[in-house]
């Protein structure tokens, strides 16, 4: 057993873990933050994906060991829990109003990635939206409304009045 | 198409966001995998890695000794505990062959991913490693793989203790057949494949179980599209009885079919459960899901089609190999059965001739998989009409157009004996056309072609129909299906003036809390916001007939609207006795019962709910209580139907096609919220270009999955997807009061068709007839090459 010390949206987490645990059930089996979901085995589908230390990854393809002193942010710490609707991020909110989910197993990933993605490039077109979920995979949606939502977010955090997408 | 969410009293119709999305966007989600429990163990499965074997002995005392092993049983160990088999509720013939099928395997396994023991540990690390130490030893048998050798003489058996490898041979026969070919003036003939598919919702299964607390009841928590199928089959299945089990469908992620069943893990748990006394929980790898969820499709079409000289249909004639894999699941052999009542499509002719062969091998059973039948029999009428007008030199629209029902001949009853009730083919396709461009587009084909350009420019259609909502019980029970097609609802209304709608129907990513909320909105009068519905969990939603076959607005709905429209009514009896007024003299509006002709005299929905709640004063004929239950049974299926379009870029030097554009107009009737319509649409639509473009398993001759695990196996990206166009006619359905049709499979059914004939069309000059799926460049590319060579038919002979 190792010990690791993770902050977790924002909250300094500690425990003794197996040197092999991911960082993905570190999250979801060792905290109870099950907000970030596992979708496959070989790194695939992108339903694991978080932030560390700043950067958009697949939480499957990390161990916890690894992460070790690192900052991890999940979907779970993007909006503040006491302001309801109006302390969504804005990815939450596009997701929501574009219809970006149904049954919203990949969401948490998907707005993970998102968020990654218009931090990189504020004003993606619909072909960079598309290439840069590449490694999302979304099974409900055909992903037209993910990308609709990713154009209406980034928009958001750019700035700009709202405006109508149309992809 | 732009959300809107400004509030108003009519909530049919409209977009309203959805009430479902809170949690999920936020993870503050309820997945089955989520649930830790105290004293919860953990399940893992040991499974076999050969499609067909004598087991010669299984020990599992090497697992039991590693660390955190709480127990370990072999199939033997537990063959005692099964009251029966895995349950197939559909025998489609009397004399079906059906294999038992039990959930641990004892002495053969027929299939790789089979189970033979099972691992019970503390954490899910140790579940997982101590696998590895139990000790199998097989004797292999010969593995059947391919149906067309499974029925040949001398084949060997997928399953040694029955006497063939055929299930069942199912044959509906409409018309004359034999003077409608002997006639003809125009044959065409053609085999089609429709590939293996594994479904991949984004969810893998998971199942945790607990024993009796507090009640005398195990609750189990599943993955799953049937929570009240899922408890009466287990009830059958272990022996336990049906009003101590609870089953919880929680937040579900998606399941596209492969969640509609009866899975082995499920009967597994609650026996553990039973044994160990305490809550046990197993989750699937993906690449563990792809051998032990049901897979889709698997399907040889041998197709003939006779024409009259003016191109008028005499008859078709359909010859079906459905692949069952080792076991029957829950629907398997009714699936490609669903193809007798399809295969006609939207075209009138004589005679229809139907014969479906179910056979076994050894792989990973299939069962429903989006569309289920349907998209196999519109695949194989959609491409056939194709090829006929290419024999027979016309315009493909030209000949759908001559054969397809008219919209003045609805409601019309087709050959397979189903009545259509509404429909307007020429809307549709009109709407289409030019939505594509068609004509500017054929035009840019004959100049690509005439210049010889490599990038070939291919233009695909189809014009679907299917049937949904299932189903009138009477249809299901004539199909030999073991259940009806009704289903329920209850509204409950509170002592607040709120309301809570209760529905049998489970979803999983389809909104149904949302469209049901403004449905029970318009018809009780109570604001949108005011409503909750719940569902998916036997002990609160009692009775139910679950989410499957795009049946749930079109039966789940209407029940809802039933549910309203028996409280409307004992509220009018309250209302008329509070207001001292005849009930025929009340208007009801917008949640006010007011007297005609004196709007000032009136009193609201709440306010009698309250008055019911309080009791002091309600009419003397009536039971103080709003609250409504309603089951109804659909009197015919839904019958969606549209027109898809879709241009490819086909490039002849190296296969990869491109889809340029895509166009979908449908008509499912009536709409209750545009935008979750579109988002069925859209994921349809992906399921079924991904079958046309990306998508197969495929095993190699030894039964083993190549396509194991999501490396492998292509579910596209964004990346790969295109923009999708969409548009709507409508034409309400006349068989329910909301004139809805199903919408949910529609995208997938129409779409795979649509993209195929755009491939082949793109390559008609280089002589290329078909080319098999998925349409990948190498599958192209031998299409070229064959057709080079004289072979025109892509491979499928
Ligand atoms: S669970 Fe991490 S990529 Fe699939
Ligand atoms: S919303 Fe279901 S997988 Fe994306």
């Amino acid at each position: 057993m190792t010990k690791v010390e993770i902050t977790v949206d924002g909250t300094s987490t500690e425990h003794e873990v197996e040197p092999r645990l991911l960082l993905v059930h570190y999250l979801r089996d060792v905290l109870g933050r099950t907000g970030t979901n596992v979708g496959c085995d070989t790194s695939n589908c992108g339903a694991c994906t978080i932030h560390m230390d700043g950067q958009s990854v697949k939480s499957c393809t990390v161990l916890a060991v690894q992460a070790d002193g690192s900052t991890v942010d999940t979907v779970e710490g993007l909006a503040d829990p006491v302001e309801g609707e109006a302390g969504w991020h804005p990815l939450q909110r596009a997701f929501h109003e574009e219809h970006g989910l149904q049954c919203g197993y990949c969401t948490p990933g998907m707005i993970m990635a998102s968020k990654g993605l218009i931090e990189d490039n504020p004003n993606p077109s619909e072909k960079e939206i598309r290439d840069g979920l590449e490694g999302n995979l979304c099974r409900c949606t055909g992903y037209q409304n993910i990308v609709k939502a990713v154009q209406s977010a980034a928009a958001e955090m750019r700035g700009d009045t709202k405006v109508e997408v149309e992809v | 198409m732009t959300a809107i969410d400004t509030p108003s009293t009519k909530n049919v119709g409209i977009t309203r966001l959805r009430k479902e999305d809170a949690h999920l966007i936020t993870g503050q989600t309820n997945w089955t995998d989520n649930l830790q429990l105290t004293g919860m163990l953990h399940v893992a499965l040991v499974r076999s890695p050969m499609a067909h074997a004598k087991v010669t002995s299984v020990d599992v005392s090497a697992a039991l000794d590693q660390p955190g092993v709480v127990a370990a049983f072999t199939g033997a160990d537990l063959a005692d505990n099964w009251a029966a088999g895995l349950p197939c509720a559909w025998p489609v013939t009397p004399d079906m062959v059906s294999p038992t099928h039990l959930p641990i395997a004892t002495d053969e396994v027929r299939y790789v991913g089979d189970a033979v023991a099972v691992v019970v540990a503390q954490s899910k690390y140790q579940a997982a490693d101590a696998v590895e130490f139990v000790e199998v030893e097989y004797e292999p048998l010969p593995a059947v793989v391919n149906m067309e050798a499974a029925i040949a003489d001398g084949s060997p058996l997928a399953d040694t203790t029955l006497e063939t490898n055929k299930s069942f041979t199912w044959q509906k026969i409409d018309g004359e057949i034999d003077d409608a070919f002997d006639g003809a003036a125009h044959i065409t003939t053609r085999r089609f494949v429709n590939q293996r598919l594994i479904p991949t919702a984004i969810e893998p299964r998971s199942v945790v179980c607990s024993p009796p607390r507090e009640h005398a009841e195990y609750t189990m928590w599943s993955t799953t599209q049937v929570p009240h199928i899922l408890r009466l089959m287990l009830a059958l299945t272990c022996g336990v009885p049906e009003q101590e089990l609870r089953v919880i469908a929680p937040d579900v992620g998606g399941g596209f079919g492969s969640k509609l069943n009866v899975y082995a893990e499920e009967a597994l748990l609650l026996v553990l459960a039973r044994k160990l006394r305490k809550p046990v929980k197993w989750t699937e790898t993906r690449s563990e899901g792809y051998q032990a969820t049901c897979h889709g499709r698997d399907q040889v079409q041998d197709l003939s089609i006779a024409f009259n000289e003016d191109h008028t249909i005499r008859g078709l004639k359909v010859e079906l190999l459905a692949d069952m894999g080792a076991y029957l699941q829950l629907v398997t052999p009714g699936v490609p059965i669903l193809g007798a009542f399809m295969f006609n499509s939207i075209y009138k002719m004589d005679a229809l001739s139907f014969t479906c062969h179910g056979i076994f091998t050894n792989k990973t059973p299939t069962d429903a998989y989006r569309g289920a039948g349907r998209p196999e029999a519109t695949y194989g009428i959609e491409r056939l009409i194709d090829e006929a007008a290419n024999e027979l030199g016309v315009e493909p629209f030209e000949l759908r157009e001559k054969n397809w029902i008219k919209h003045e001949e609805f409601p019309y009853t087709t050959i397979a004996g189903i009545e259509y009730d509404s429909g307007n083919y020429e809307a549709a396709t009109a709407r289409a056309k030019e939505l594509f461009d068609y004509d500017g587009l054929r035009a840019e084909q004959v100049e690509r072609r005439a210049s010889g350009d490599p990038v070939q420019l291919g233009i695909g259609i189809s014009t679907f129909t299917e049937m949904c909502g299932l189903a009138p019980s009477r249809v299901l029970g004539s199909l030999s299906y073991g259940a009806g097609g009704w289903e329920h609802a209850s509204v409950r209304m509170l002592p607040s003036g709120k309301a809570e709608v209760v529905t049998g129907t489970s979803p999983h990513g389809q909104g149904h809390v949302t469209s049901w909320s403004q449905i029970a909105s318009d018809a009780l009068g109570v604001p949108y916001e005011d409503i909750e519905v719940r569902h998916g969990d036997t002990a609160i939603a009692h009775k139910g007939m679950d989410t499957y076959g795009s049946r749930s607005l079109v039966v789940g709905g209407y029940a809802v609207q039933v549910a309203c429209d028996k409280v409307i009514a004992k509220a009018r009896k309250v209302a008329a006795h509070l207001l001292e007024a005849a009930e025929d003299d009340l208007e009801f509006d917008g949640g006010t019962f007011s007297v005609k002709g004196s709007p000032d005299v009136s009193t609201t929905i709440q306010d009698i709910s309250l008055a019911v709640f309080a009791a002091h004063d309600y009419p003397e004929d009536m039971e103080p209580s709003l609250d409504s239950d309603a089951t109804v049974d659909p009197e015919n299926f839904s019958y969606p139907h549209g027109t898809h379009l879709c241009a490819t870029e086909v490039d002849t030097e190296t296969g990869e096609v491109t889809i340029r554009k895509y166009v979908a107009v449908d008509d499912i009737g009536k709409v209750i919220n545009p935008q979750i319509v579109e988002g069925q649409i859209h994921g349809g639509l992906a399921q079924g270009i991904a079958q046309a473009l990306w998508e197969e398993a495929v095993y190699d001759e030894q039964g083993n999955l190549k396509t194991g695990s999501l490396l492998d196996y292509y579910v596209p990206s964004a990346a790969d997807m295109p923009h999708f166009d969409l548009d709507r006619t409508e034409t309400p359905a006349t068989t329910n009061p909301l004139g809805v049709k199903g919408v949910g499979e529609a995208g997938t059914i129409a779409s795979t068709p649509a993209v195929i004939n755009a491939v082949v069309d793109a390559l008609r000059p280089m002589g290329v007839n078909d080319v098999l799926m998925p349409a990948s460049p190498s599958n192209v590319w031998n299409a070229i090459q064959a057709a080079s060579a004289g072979n025109t038919d892509g491979g499928a002979a």
